[in-house]
């Protein structure tokens, strides 16, 4: 009956084969972001102001902000997140700010710091000069012979190399690259690049903080350790934009964190990490004590360090492709790449665009294979890379060394189609390959799209950490000067408990570890799991306390019914509070107790007194909770923190607190949105 | 962990690019494969897409988020190779066609390409209401209800559409024959 609709209807299907080219579908993405790009500058914004902007070379964020761009050279978005694709060269990679906010922002030479602060680093300084942008764009170019030719002279390139270069150097700025080809290529490329950049969609857990406890009724605190310093370099990198960062992406303890503080360090191995206490008055409210506890873990001496077997899986999608995300990962790679040792093992598999392995398990003394897969790598497509993870894993698992390390390293911005789209599933997954040995670390990049609270997720089931990587001063610090705390565990399940006397402490509040709190029963059941400790980690917990008998208690007594705790007998007059830490070594299942009493003892009289590193810490506590809305710190300003951090600077060999000084001016006039969301 | 279609429209129609670039990457296969729905030739399909691609930039204000995402895409898809094909004389048209089938003959798949060209050349003839009709139901396998949410005429139009067309392609076989 129905043939002749039948005969259509398997012509049609016959016909479904026929695929649009990359090309065609390229030219259109192209041609619609345009076509976008001027019906929001027209409709939004009026094109007068857009080009008054753009006049003003200092306010051309604000104008890409406006409008997020994209690479128009090379515009192949992905399916989630889209974006433009290639490489872009190191000098590049840590520019795009300096474009517009000059002598403030983060650079590889830390611009902003006294050249005596440089660190004088040869891996920095050998990484970029390793890179050679302009023979690698070379590389990577059609090469003619007019154009070899042409490049030691003037450099005339057609159009498509010419966006092919600019698709590999989206801001060469500022002399760090100063080079015949590349200036020369600077000049001719004077209009603004449109720089593919997600906006507004950065994911974080909800994070309140912290309310303050009366002692009589919950005289116990209990969390988990917290190793991760993600949220400073995420809060530096808004604050670098001109733009507040949100509040959920503040976490106090990761901002305290990630500053090194010289506390006491444990003599042996057998004893993994050692817990130091100290009191001082709190530095924004008069009435109270800030009771800190610092933890040092164990320096692991690098002869002494374990077999490394890394696979890194690596995001390839689209919007990968901007100077702060994949050129930025490879050279941090590059970095990592002289931390380990040549017995070491590395490989990487890509997801999203060009999925697959990329490099099997190779010797790190292999040192040249590893670069030139590191070179092939480019960003673009929208290929799901199925399975990316499970053949991290399996790469992993082929090479593992039960004495070694054992990690995936996922570097990402945000785009987990990794190849398990459910996240409980992924979650679940990674938690199996940790019993099985195969930690899991995740380095997150850029701005817009940054999945935190997938990404904390990840790492703490995966026993690994997270890290935000925004400049290549932060890559190194993450994986050269850290490598051993990154990489190699000495504590697993670390969890800390303080128990407040309550004839000397009326109220309490923990600073941060809002993600980390646990219940007072977990404390002691192995079951729970905790944050762990690597090699050489230092963590630092606050509590502010307020004594017995002070001023400006935030909660009344009853009218009608005693809320005094009886202390015991032996609750002492001289002890704050009591601390237990627990954690297991990491092969072992059953925890260690280590305990200690908080004293009078070790209590500053004034805030002058207090030792430097403790002053920072408060400083940067109060910086963090300022920037989270302030709710404990009163009139606490900017400028107090930086007058209380400038007098707690100390050596400050690499500059980090300098820089955080400069963050928290920064902070004094940054806007409360990005310019685009307003 | 995706936002939706309507979503990320009300986000590009206030100007997110990065919502608009989404929303294309998700759709530009279907809005491709509609296209060769109706072009039968890929060239001309891929011009389509990306007319259909940039009017989005401006159209995506008028997504007032009543109707689902894709039918309103849908429409707009049909409405600009109707468009195309309006513009383009038959003849280039066939020759085209011919053009893309003679590819498939030397790729030894002659039935598959005397069917293609006899695919074509019937939704050729049997006009514009009947051909967008036969897209949608019988090539993108929308129901009846689906296809007249699309092309904002009455389910039962849809239905006596498709009865017109069967009778349509009859008379035809019976001329050839």
């Amino acid at each position: 009956m129905n043939d002749e609709l039948n005969r259509m209807e398997r012509a049609f299907e016959r016909q479904a084969t026929v695929r649009p080219s990359d090309a065609a579908r390229q030219a259109a993405m192209r041609a619609a972001t345009e076509a976008f790009h001027k019906e929001n500058a027209t409709v939004h914004q009026g094109t007068g102001i857009g080009s008054r902007l753009r006049e003003r070379g200092n306010q051309l964020l604000i104008a890409l902000k406006r409008k997020p761009f994209m690479d128009f050279a090379h515009p192949k978005l992905t399916h989630v997140l889209a974006g433009g694709a290639s490489l872009a060269v190191l000098a590049i990679a840590v520019v795009n700010i300096d474009h517009i906010k000059p002598g403030i922002v983060f650079s590889p030479f830390e611009t902003k710091m006294d050249e005596a602060e440089l660190p004088a680093d040869k891996d920095v300084v050998a990484a970029l000069t390793d890179t050679k942008p302009v023979a690698r764009l070379e590389e990577n170019l059609p090469k003619t012979k007019e154009v070899r030719k042409q490049q030691s002279g003037a450099v005339q390139l057609s159009k498509r190399e010419n966006d092919a270069i600019r698709a590999f150097s989206p801001h060469i700025v500022g002399g760090i690259v100063a080079n015949e080809a590349t200036s020369g290529l600077r000049s001719r490329d004077d209009t603004a690049v449109r720089q593919y950049r997600e906006q507004g969609r950065d994911k974080f857990s909800d994070i309140t903080p912290n309310p303050l406890k009366v002692v009589a009724k919950d005289p116990v605190s209990t969390f988990s350790i917290d190793v991760d310093t993600a949220s400073y370099a995420f809060v530096r990198n808004a604050l670098n934009n001109g733009v507040l960062p949100q509040k959920d992406a503040v976490r106090v303890e990761e901002m305290i964190n990630y500053f090194d503080y010289g506390y006491q360090a444990p003599e042996n191995r057998s004893e993994p990490f050692r817990a130091n206490v100290s009191v001082m008055p709190t530095p924004w409210n008069t009435n109270t004590k800030l009771l800190r506890i610092g933890i040092k873990g164990f320096e692991l001496p690098k002869t002494e360090a374990p077999k490394a077997n890394l696979v890194f899986l690596i995001d390839t999608s689209g919007s990968m492709n901007a100077p702060d995300k994949l050129p930025l990962l490879l050279n941090s790679f590059k970095l990592l790449l002289s931390s380990l040792k040549p017995d070491d093992t590395v490989a990487i598999v890509t997801y999203a665009g060009s999925a697959g392995t990329v490099l099997e398990p190779t010797r790190v003394a292999d040192r040249n294979k590893i670069l030139s897969a590191l070179e092939r790598l480019n960003a673009g497509g929208s290929t799901a890379g199925a399975e990316g993870i499970r053949q991290a894993y399996q790469l992993a698992e082929r090479q593992i060394d039960s004495a070694g390390v054992n990690r995936v390293i996922l570097a990402t911005d945000g785009d987990f189609n990794v190849g398990i789209s459910d996240t409980g599933e992924l979650k679940s997954f990674i938690e199996r390959k940790r019993e099985s040995g195969i930690t899991l670390s995740v380095l997150g990049f850029g701005r817009g799209n940054y999945n935190d609270e997938l990404m904390q997720a990840l790492a703490q089931n995966g026993n690994g950490n997270a890290a935000y990587i925004d400049t290549l001063s932060e890559a190194r610090k993450v994986l050269v000067e850290e490598a051993g705390s990154t990489l190699f565990t000495i504590a697993k399940d670390v969890k800390l408990q303080l128990e407040f006397n309550p004839a000397t402490v009326s109220e309490y509040r923990l600073i941060g570890y809002e993600t980390r709190l646990l219940n007072r029963e977990d404390f002691n059941n192995d079951k729970v799991d905790a944050g762990d400790i690597g090699a050489g980690h230092t963590v630092t917990a606050l509590y502010e306390i307020t004594p017995v008998g002070a001023q400006g208690r935030l909660v009344d007594d009853l009218r009608y019914q005693s809320e005094t705790a009886k202390p015991r007998s032996s609750g002492s007059a001289e002890e704050y509070a009591f601390m237990k830490i627990r954690y297991k070594l990491p092969d072992s299942d059953t925890s260690t107790l280590i305990t200690a009493p908080v004293t009078r003892g070790s209590e500053a009289a004034s805030v002058e007194q207090a030792s430097r590193d403790d002053r920072f810490a408060a400083s940067v506590a109060a910086f963090g909770q300022v920037l989270g809305g302030g709710r404990y710190t009163g009139s606490f300003s900017y400028d107090d923190v930086v007058a209380l951090a400038q007098s707690a600077k100390g050596e400050d060999r690499f500059g980090y607190r300098a820089e955080f000084i400069n963050l928290v001016r920064l902070a004094k006039s940054a806007a409360a949105l990005e310019p685009g969301k307003q | 962990m995706n936002t939706s279609d309507s979503e990320l429209a009300a986000q590009a129609a206030g100007g997110d690019m990065a919502a608009f670039q989404v929303l294309l990457e998700r759709h530009y296969d279907s809005i491709f494969r509609i296209a060769l729905r109706f072009t039968g030739v890929r060239e001309d399909a891929e011009d389509v897409a990306q007319t259909v691609c940039t009017s989005l930039a401006v159209k995506l204000r008028s997504f007032k988020g009543e109707a689902r995402f894709t039918t309103w895409l849908y429409r707009i898809v049909v409405n600009a190779a109707q468009d195309f094909h309006r513009r383009q004389s038959a003849t280039t048209r066939l020759h085209q066609a011919y053009g893309e089938v003679s590819e498939l003959v030397r790729g030894a798949e002659a039935d598959a390409a005397r069917e293609l060209a006899w695919l074509y050349d019937a939704l050729q003839r049997v006009g514009q209401d009947l051909r967008e009709t036969a897209v949608l139901v019988l090539a993108e396998g929308l129901t009846h209800a689906e296809a007249a949410d699309v092309l904002d005429i009455k389910e039962s139009t849809v239905s006596w559409r498709m009865h017109e067309l069967r009778k349509e392609l009859k008379t035809l076989a019976k001329a050839e024959a």
